[in-house]
Order: C-alpha cells, then structure tokens, then sequence
C-alpha cells in the first residue's frame, strides 16, 4: 500500500466513523423475536396452537374485548358495552373508521359473521365451548351488536378476548389460514415456511400506533440453538424461553435482562379416577402426600415455577394457597395406602408426553412414588399418541401434563373429562361461578372451588408452569406473564 | 457416446425404479395409517369439541374410505400434484420445493466440502502408509467419525457465530436475501456435515487405494520409473474410485434427508425438519410426499452412481 492510498483509507474511515457518530438519535424500530414452536398456519379460529396466537393475537388480529398484561379483559374493537339488568343481553358500540389490512371497511356485519361462524354447526373453531352461551347475535346499526344470552355468564366478556374470538373479515376469513387479515396494529408480510414469519406496521390503523415498523418471528427449536441465538445477537427476545438451564447465565450478563413471569398452565400428575386403585380417594390422596413439589420443580425446571396446590394460577386475585394442605409426607402416603389396603404399594403406568418438563418431571415423579412403594412404569409417547390414548381414549393410569387454557378450572366439572372425576358438589360450585359476575362474590366462590379440589385430590396438583422470558436489555414493553397465548407488541420499543 | 448395452442397461434400471416406486407408495401410505394418532384432534387441541373434530375431519377428507384415498393420492402425484398439508393447508409440492432449496445446496456444498478434504488426505495418507503421518490422520479421522454432528455444530456456533460475529448462528434468510447472506448461513452447516462425512471418506479412500497399491499394475508403473505421486495420482487413484463413490452415493442420500439434528441445532428450514415436523403432527400427506420424493432421490442417485461406476472403470461397460 502507498502512503497515499494508506491516507485515503484513514480519511475513510475516520468519515466513516463521524458519520456514525452524527448518526445515533435515531431509535431503531425493529425486533426480531424467537418461538420453539412453528404454528401450523396463522388463523387462531381454526386452531388451538398457542404458536399461531402466539405471532397474531393483538398484533394482526383483534376482537370486540382484548385480554391485557395481567389477563385483564378490556375494551377493543368494542368502545364499551351495555349490559341489560338480567345480565344475558350485551350490546357492543364499535369504533368506527376501522379498516382490515386488505382495505375492507370493518363495522356490525363483520362481527354477527365472525361470531356466527365459530359456533356454526360446521365451524372447527378449538374453543366452541367460549361462544356455548351466545342465543342470538343482531346488528343494530353498522356501529352497534346486540348478542342476546341464552343465560347469563359471568365470563361473556373475557371469552370475547380469547383468540379463538377475533373478528375475521367476510371477505377474508376463507384464507386467513394461509394469509391472515386482521384490523390490527400490524399486518402480515410474509411466511418463510420452517423459518419465520414477518410482519410490519399498518399505516392506517386506527388506534395508537406502535413504535415498532417491523417485527420477524423466527422459530427455533432446540434449546441450545435459542441460547447461541440470543448470544450472537441475532434474535432481540426470546419471550418464552425453553433451557430454563441456561437462565443463570442470562441473568449474569447486562446485555439481557431476564423475567420469570407465570402462565396459565397448571402442571398436574393427571390420574385416572374411574381406574382402580385410583377410584379410591384413599389412593389419591396418599399420592398427593407421596410428591414432593418442591423437587420437581428444582430437578425438572431448575427451580423455575410455582408450586401449586389446587387447580388455579397464583397470579389471579381469587387465588388461595392450598399448597400446605397436602404436604410432602411420605409417612403419611404409606399409611394412607395401607389404610386403603394397598399395604405393599401397587405397580402402575404414568405416560409421559414429550415436553421436558413431562419428561425430567416424570422420572422424579416415579422415583417418589417408588419410595412409597408405589412402582409408576414409564411409557414414553408422542403428542399425536398421548391425545389419542390418554386424552381420548382414556386409556391410562397416571400422566403429566400442562393445562394452558386460561380459566379451566371447570374441565373438572365435565362427565367425558379424560380425569374421569365426578364430584356433583363441584359441579353445582362451577355452574354458580359461570352465572356470576365478577366480584368479590365470584371471588369467594372460585376459593370454594379451590378448595372442593385440593380436599378431593382428583389429580396431584404441581407447578404453575413459569414464562422465562429473555431479551435485549434495551428493549421495553413485552408481557412478563402469559395471560394468553400472545406476543403482543403494540406496546414494545427500543430505549433511546 | 453411450453404448448399446449401457442403454439397455439404462432401461431396465429405469424400469425397475418405478417399480420401486409403486412399491414404496403402497408401503409408505400404508404404513402411515396405522399410526395411531388423529391429525384433525391434534390441531384442535384439549379445549374442542367432538363436532368441530368431525368438522375439520370431513375438511381434510379424512372420512373416505382408505382404497381411494390411496388411489386419488397415487393418481394426483402422477401429474405433480402432491396434495394439500393438512396443517399448513397449502400444496406439499411448494412446501417441497421451498424445503429443498435448502437441503439441496447444503447437501452439494457439504459433499463438495467433504470429497475436497477427503481425497486429498487419502492420498496423502495413502502414500505414507505406516509411517507416523499416517497414523496422525488415521487418528484424527477417528476422532472425527466419532464425533457427534451437532456437539460439532454447537462448537462452530459458538465459536464462529457467537464470540467472533461472523456468521449468523442459524437461520436461513432464503436465497431472495441474496446469494451471499444464504451462502454465509449454510456455511457452518455444511462444515459440520462434512467434517465427519470426510473422515469417513478420507479412510475408504485410504484404504482402497492402499488394495489398488498392491496390484501387479502399479508394479509394473514402479518398474517403468514412474514417480510415486504419478502413480497414485494416474493409476491407483481411478481404480480406487468405485468404493469411494459408493460411499459417495451413500452420503448423497444421507446429506438430502439425514440432517434433521443439524437443521435443529442451525434451525434451518430443511428437508429433514419438514418431514419431522409433518410427523409430530400427524400431517401424513406431507410425510408422503417427502418420502416418495426422498425415494425418488434415492433411486436416481444410485442410477448416477451406477453410470459413474463404468465411468470410471470400462470393464464394467457391460452389466450383470
């Protein structure tokens, strides 16, 4: 290199660098995020993957009611709502100058079409059971919905926030599957099958505009690929984090910043009440004092997760901790067993599915059942095998798994549950609760119902199941919890 | 420039891959059915109700009778048509054709890597048969057949991705981003396939060209004072080809649809996580698709491998 040439690359570069000092202010206005898991297609009405609700909940997609950050149910494509004195007619006003990504006008008609169509006869909606109580859905005027009840129910509104509730277009709701047309805040780009799905800004909606013009989500499935991903900067968060191991080492380095927030899964040792011995309160009961929680969750999650004793999330007001009710005493489970005549213990199956925490949970799980004398074999099965097996065909004696719906405390109140549990005084304290409306009364109803289970014991009651989130340490306004499936970014931004 | 009997030949092995591939449909459609597990109660999850799993059942035509499923299947993939996922609800042929256009320049470029090392190193350590440098890399390449794939991955994403910043650590942008930007993501995949495939390589040629080195040909190459890298070069090594193209073949295969814990640990939307995937989630058409597509590869790899065969080796212009 010449001493000339060597100057001009100095002066280069030292333009270079002015250049880029002159040029910080602006904020950056993009995210990259990550989830292990890819949804199947992006239409959250036709489907029960939390991955698809995942990238379009609040994002693409909106309903009349959104659920926010600390599951709260409040106003969304609905402004606000009158309820009539016997609770069973709800008449939505709109927000009106609302447009769907692909330019058609939204207003009444959108909403009696969407509601119609998921709890039509014909409709594959996963969560019918949300629209179950819908009589009849009118439209008053193009800003205005009468739905009429056929009885009142005090979830009405926060059913209306689920997923599974958005207004689909009628021009639009065919292919949404394939190309998702919401009136939210962003509006899809394109799908990168395998690899990630994009999304951007719409420039006409009509609500507060988010800071964020683009955001990627990547799916990345192995645990170790998610650490090393974070690590070479080329995901910004990873909202629900799969190697709770690696956690520690996030949490020590200030380029991240880590939140250990809750989700909605309840994490049971499911059991089958119509089997024997497990039709035997005695044998369920001695189970619940056979496990210790606490050991699970550390050898399982690494000490990620919140004990639980009854079917019901801590973070919700109504919560009551049941967790010294069945206290870890092995003494005890013997004896209860002796006392149900199960002297030298029994052998039996628990079917683990693959998710890690059913997986590691199980081996510990069995372990503390040996030690009681009870001998649990383990059966390793896939998801399609464990629905169909366990789920369906009731085919099993002990499992683990999570229960993620929000607000599913009466799946023990339904005859043709996988549990086979049948408790007619639980079933009276459900249908009380679903014609109340919230309030301390509710409240107080939901802590009998906690209770009614932990006494009991239809299931060994284990973990809140944790959201480990991990992002760039600048980034601000994603969920901590995980009231529902959502990545909701309307909020999100980069720090100056 | 083909003879007679190599065109005949050509025929019969042509003929015979279809029949294989019948074949294969009716074992592969079969067998899929009777894996338990019902891909329409899958999608729906925990919270749905019997009628909306009839519904969708009825949507993804589930409901007819097996035979003509079989048949309307069979028949549609003769004219190109693969079907639709159930899950993504969009033709498997594009979902096909998007997958290998990764899978397929990983696979070429993982091979190219790992014949550029391998026969170099055979020959190198071919020629010094014995002696200490052969040993050396007879021991390395042990240490690189056992080696597991992706503890090798995580090692090159740590050290290249993660402290130097120099490639992404997985991802693949699509070849729309530009050549370059997809080239630098299958960069550390291809290394980690090849590594291990090379070692294996480098040792069957090794040890073919030591047999072909004790042939009376290479004696009578020595007596007329030929240098030893003129012999290896010119006549042990095309001799000591057909075992390395087996291998070659083999790796071919194994590259295309094998490298499903690669593309985890790069999360690379590959081939191979297509089909597991498709699996996890019952969506059989899907595994159908890729595995007659899989087969089909198969079958026409092993016909190039058969034409290299008499390629490289006349004598074998007239097949048994």
């Amino acid at each position: 290199m010449t001493f000339a040439t060597a100057r001009r690359y100095a002066f280069l570069a030292l333009a270079a660098l002015f250049l880029g000092a002159a040029n910080p202010a602006t904020a950056r206005s993009d995210l990259t995020l990550a989830m292990v898991l890819e949804p199947p297609h992006l239409d959250p009405t036709a489907g029960a993957a939390g991955a698809i609700d995942e990238i379009v909940y609040a994002n693409i997609f909106e309903g009349l009611t959104r659920i926010g950050a600390n599951g709260e149910a409040q106003p969304a494509l609905a402004k606000n709502w009158d309820i009539s004195p016997d609770r069973k007619t709800y008449t939505f006003h709109l927000h009106q100058g609302v447009k769907f990504h692909d330019g058609a006008a939204f207003d009444a008609n959108d909403v009696k079409f969407s509601l119609d169509r998921a709890r039509a006869p014909d409709s594959t909606n996963a969560q019918k059971g949300l629209f179950e109580a819908i009589d009849q859905v009118e439209v008053i005027d193009p800003a205005t919905v009468k739905v009429t009840l056929k009885h009142p129910s005090g979830d009405f509104l926060y059913s209306l926030g689920w997923g599974d509730a958005v207004i689909v277009g009628r021009t639009s709701a065919a292919t949404n599957k394939e190309k998702p047309i919401g009136t939210g805040p962003f509006k899809f780009q394109n799908w990168a099958k395998g690899s990630q799905v994009a999304l951007a800004r719409s420039s006409d909606y009509w609500g507060a505009k988010p800071a964020l013009d683009k955001a990627t989500f990547r799916f990345i499935p192995d645990p170790a690929a998610a650490s090393a991903a974070l690590l070479a900067g080329d995901i910004q968060a990873f909202p629900s984090f799969p190697a709770p191991e690696s956690v520690p080492q996030f949490q020590a380095d200030p380029r991240f910043k880590v939140e250990i927030g809750t989700t909605e899964g309840e994490t049971i040792l499911s059991e089958n009440n119509a089997r024997p011995p497990f039709d035997n309160p005695k044998v369920r009961e001695a189970i619940a004092h056979a496990i210790d929680r606490k050991a699970v969750i550390d050898g399982a999650m690494f000490g990620f997760g919140t004990q639980i004793g009854s079917f019901f999330p801590p973070h919700h007001p109504a919560y009551v901790d049941l967790t010294g009710e069945r206290k870890y005493d092995p003494e005890l489970a013997k004896k209860l067993l002796a006392e149900a005549g199960y002297l030298d213990g029994f052998k039996t199956t628990l079917k683990l599915p693959p998710p890690v925490y059913a997986r590691r949970g199980g081996e510990i799980i069995a372990a503390q059942l040996r030690s009681v004398g009870i001998e649990a074999q383990i059966i390793l099965v896939e998801w399609a095998q464990w629905l169909e097996q366990v789920f369906k065909s009731r085919d099993y004696d002990l499992t683990i798994i999570s229960h993620t719906e929000p607000n599913d405390l009466n799946i023990f109140a339904r005859d043709d549950y996988y549990f086979n549990y049948r408790n007619p005084a639980f079933k009276t304290l459900i249908a009380e609760i679903s014609a109340t409306p919230d309030g301390e009364k509710r409240n107080a109803l939901y802590g009998e119902a906690q209770k009614t289970l932990s006494a009991g014991a239809p299931v060994a009651f284990l973990m809140q199941f944790p959201k480990i989130g991990i992002w760039d340490a600048k980034l601000e306004g994603l969920w901590k919890n995980y009231p529902i499936p959502a990545n909701d970014l309307t909020a999100v931004k980069w720090a100056e | 420039m083909l003879s007679p009997s190599i065109l005949s030949h050509l025929l019969t092995r042509l003929a015979t891959s279809l029949l294989t591939l019948v074949f294969a449909s009716l074992v592969v459609f079969s067998t899929l059915e009777i894996l338990p597990g019902d891909p329409a109660r899958l999608m729906l999850g925990l919270g749905a109700s019997e009628d909306a799993i009839a519904a969708l059942r009825g949507q993804m035509g589930l409901n007819q009778p097996i035979i003509l499923r079989y048949l309307t299947w069979a028949g549609h993939m003769l004219t190109g048509d693969f079907g639709r996922s159930y899950t993504y609800a969009v033709p498997v042929r594009d979902l096909i054709a998007e997958r290998l256009a990764v899978s397929l320049p990983l696979a070429l470029m993982a091979l190219t890597l790992s014949m550029a090392i391998a026969i170099p190193v055979g020959l190198f350590a071919a020629a010094r048969r014995g002696r200490a440098p052969d040993s050396a890399i007879m021991g390395v390449t042990q240490l690189g057949v056992a080696i597991p794939n992706f503890w090798f991955a995580l090692l090159l994403v740590y050290v290249f991705a993660v402290t130097l910043r120099l490639v992404p650590a997985g991802g693949f942008p699509g070849w729309s981003a530009g050549i370059f930007p997809a080239f630098k993501s299958l960069l550390l995949p291809a290394i980690a396939l090849a590594l291990p495939q090379a070692a294996i390589l480098a040792r069957v040629t090794r040890s073919a060209l030591i047999e072909t080195l004790s042939q009376d040909y290479i004696r009578t190459a020595r007596a007329k004072g030929l240098t030893q890298t003129a012999i290896l070069r010119r006549h042990a090594l095309p001799n000591a080809m057909i075992p390395v193209l087996t291998i070659l073949g083999l790796q071919f295969s194994f590259l295309l649809a094998g490298t499903v814990i690669i593309e985890n640990v790069f999360y690379l939307p590959g081939l191979g996580r297509l089909i597991f995937q498709a699996i996890t989630q019952r969506d059989l058409i899907v595994v159908e698709g890729v595995i007659m597509v899989l087969v089909a590869a198969v079958l026409l790899v092993n016909l190039i491998v058969d034409l290299a065969y008499a390629f490289v080796d006349p004598r074998l212009d007239i097949p048994r």
